[in-house]
């Protein structure tokens, strides 16, 4: 148990320790690899593939994929930025992300890895499928839409706020979010402004009442500079600075 | 080399808001710059109805009637290069926002149920191009050649995407010129 504890990822030596996972790893050494359902204190979900590395040339999940010694990362590649726009793709057209039409637009995460990924088009056939919005409780409303089934909510309200105001439900192409209350509306579960899951969503599909565009356009998170140097959209939760505590 | 003639570009706007083309405008005196690279052929700019043989044709807009599809299609064939500008061309942009809804919906919601109405009536002159049931955008119906995203791509975009192209360069968008709003 000797070994140096230490992978290399696109050629750089990058120490680990025992149980970290390839993203942590990397993060600790300020490596950028792209992820949306990956957040730092929750256990990792590897749903949304976004942060797929060839691993010893098997490509596979760097959020829940344990860093084991003389593992050869490789993650900047042309071939997997092209896995991940497809991946990109097929969110955009799955669900509705009008960026225009949006209140997140500018502080998406979505956005942000897409642009990052360098997405010109979404090249598939949009669905364009509906699914009623839920305006129901005084400060947050959901537009079920815009869900990309990250379960950063599921996991933030079920495993820090101890509510589990939020699930997924049905299976394949039906799967969508679903609010864990007698009428099916966020009225009536105990989700609150404070709660860590109120300002996880990384696309806008969990928005804040009366605090959006409140940022000019220019001075929004991902409009000078691109993901991998300014971080993920959680970090703020635009608007909620001026307008309420987030605690 | 001898001096090449210029390149011939034309442009339309389908189901958008002529923003893309405002902002094309607004790279303001570089016009004159452009004009003595390209000639315009059909666009709103020129007036000309029918489209001709064209190095390069930029469309705003999504798909949203039969007229169109029509256009689209003509520009298809004449174009060498076909790009899809700005975001309905995109993905259907705001004007896709009803495909939630039936067209009847929709069509009922403006003129017969909307506020205001006096005399409810759902327009059907055979002048007025025919709705389809869906906004599409414009990748869902002929092969687009590149891209340019933005509500619109800022006038900068534009002038990158033009003088590239027209550099035969490959093109290159800075991060500031790329987004989806
Ligand atoms: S609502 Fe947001 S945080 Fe929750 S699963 Fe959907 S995208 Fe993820
Ligand atoms: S971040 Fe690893 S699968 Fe989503």
């Amino acid at each position: 148990m000797s070994q140096p504890s230490t992978i290399t990822i696109d050629g750089q030596t990058v120490p680990f320790q025992e149980g970290q996972t390839i993203m942590e790893a990397a993060l600790a050494a300020n490596i950028y690899i792209p992820h949306l359902c990956y957040q730092r204190d929750l256990t990792p979900d590897g749903s949304c593939r976004l942060c797929t590395v060839t691993v010893n040339g098997r490509n596979t999940s760097a959020c829940n994929t344990k860093a084991m010694a003389g593992q050869q990362v490789l993650n900047n590649t042309q071939e997997l930025q092209d896995i991940r726009q497809t991946l990109t793709r097929m969110l955009f057209v799955e669900g509705d992300h009008i960026c225009p039409g949006c209140t997140k637009t500018g502080n998406c995460q979505l956005q942000a890895v897409a642009y990052y990924v360098g997405m010109l088009s979404s090249h598939y056939h949009h669905f364009y499928s509906y699914r009623k919005i839920d305006a129901s409780h005084p400060d947050y409303f959901i537009d079920f839409n815009r869900c990309i089934l990250c379960e950063l909510c599921v996991r933030a309200s079920r495993d820090v706020d101890h509510k589990n105001v939020f699930g997924l439900s049905g299976r394949g192409r039906k799967t969508h979010l679903v609010i864990n209350s007698p009428s099916g509306e966020l009225a009536d579960t105990d989700f609150a402004v404070g709660d860590k899951a109120a300002f996880i969503c990384p696309v806008g599909a969990i928005l804040r009442k009366r605090t959006r565009y409140t940022t000019p356009i220019g001075e929004r998170l991902y409009d000078l500079q691109p993901i991998n140097v300014v971080g993920d959209a959680q970090q703020i939760h635009a608007g909620a600075k001026r307008h309420g505590n987030q605690n | 080399m001898a001096t090449r003639t210029k390149l011939r570009v034309a442009t339309a706007s389908l189901a958008g808001c002529f923003g893309c083309h405002m902002s094309l405008l607004d790279i303001d005196e570089r016009l004159l710059d452009l004009i003595e690279k390209v000639d315009f052929d059909r666009t709103p700019l020129t007036d000309i109805k029918h489209i001709g043989p064209c190095d390069l044709g930029l469309i705003e807009g999504g798909v949203c009637n039969a007229e169109n599809v029509h256009v689209l299609k003509e520009f298809r064939e004449n174009c060498k290069m076909l790009v899809a500008v700005g975001a309905c061309a995109f993905n259907g942009g705001v004007p896709a926002l009803r495909n939630h809804y039936s067209l009847k919906e929709c069509l009922e919601e403006s003129y017969v149920h909307g506020i205001g109405i006096v005399n409810p009536h759902i327009p059907n002159d055979p002048e007025i191009p025919l709705l389809l049931n869906k906004v599409h955008p414009i990748h869902e119906v002929v092969k687009i050649d590149y891209f340019l995203p933005g509500c619109p791509p800022s006038s900068d975009a534009f002038w990158v995407m033009l003088t590239e192209l027209l550099a035969g360069q490959e093109i290159n968008l800075p991060y500031s010129a790329l987004h989806y709003d």
